[in-house]
């Protein structure tokens, strides 16, 4: 690919999985974004942040369990998915019942780290602030 | 007469205009993303710890599955139900009030 402009761009998630399209479709949009070499932060706040709770199981209701995506999201290089502490604890839900979302660092012999952090609103309303593109979902 | 409530209680006021209008002894389904409703440790837990003196209240257990979230975690007297138990639950009550 031609050397292009890279912007930040963010996918804002505010709903939960399954009860409408949204989650999905955002994922979706997620990963045309970073096919195009984008700068990718995925941000979840409110019910958002129920996509990325982990032991999703849907073969009683019969459709397709797209949790595990998140996991392959550090493939396509992106690696700043931001949860937000207080939607989170409104929900009863603690870091230990999410996906633990990793990818390798290239740089470093192809380690393992992080790509899934827990921030408090403060720290989401800066990341925020710093984006060239919000997309909400 | 069931009421049924698939809305997540964060994101929509469809479960308090439920509890605000269902009569006492009325039933109340939750199913879809009402399911959060049901579960323990939430900010809403005692709105349904409240209701269940008045109602009876059911959740879809395979849509609490569904969400990773375990049938363990449902408040106690809410009861767990299926697909099937879910047309009983329709079948059983002259009308249904659905909680958009």
């Amino acid at each position: 690919m031609s050397e292009g402009i890279v912007k930040r761009f963010m996918y804002v998630n505010r709903k939960a999985p399954y009860g409408t399209i949204y989650a999905l479709e955002s994922l979706e949009v997620v990963l045309i974004g970073a096919a195009f070499d984008q700068d990718v932060t995925l941000a979840f706040v409110d019910d958002g942040v129920y996509q990325l709770k982990k032991d999703q199981d849907t073969k009683g209701m019969g459709v397709k369990n797209f949790s595990p995506t998140y996991n392959a999201l550090g493939d396509y290089d992106i690696k700043k998915l931001y949860v937000e502490k207080e939607s989170l604890e409104e929900r009863g839900l603690t870091q230990d019942d999410l996906i633990n979302v990793v990818y390798e660092d290239e740089d470093d012999d192809y380690a393992e780290k992080p790509a899934l952090f827990v921030v408090s609103k403060e720290e989401m309303s800066d990341i925020m602030a710093q984006q060239d593109v919000v997309l909400s979902f | 007469m069931l009421h049924t409530v698939n809305k997540s209680p964060f994101e929509k006021n469809s479960l308090a205009s439920c509890l605000r209008l269902a009569s006492a002894g009325s039933v109340i389904l939750l199913y879809e993303d009402g399911i959060y409703a049901a579960l323990k440790g939430t900010r809403f837990e005692s709105t349904i710890t409240d209701a269940l003196k008045n109602h009876t209240i059911y959740v879809l257990t395979p849509d609490v599955e569904a969400r990773g979230m375990s049938v363990d975690k449902i408040i106690a007297g809410v009861k767990p139900t299926d697909y099937a138990g879910f047309v009983d639950l329709v079948t059983g009550n002259n009308s249904v009030q659905a909680w958009l």
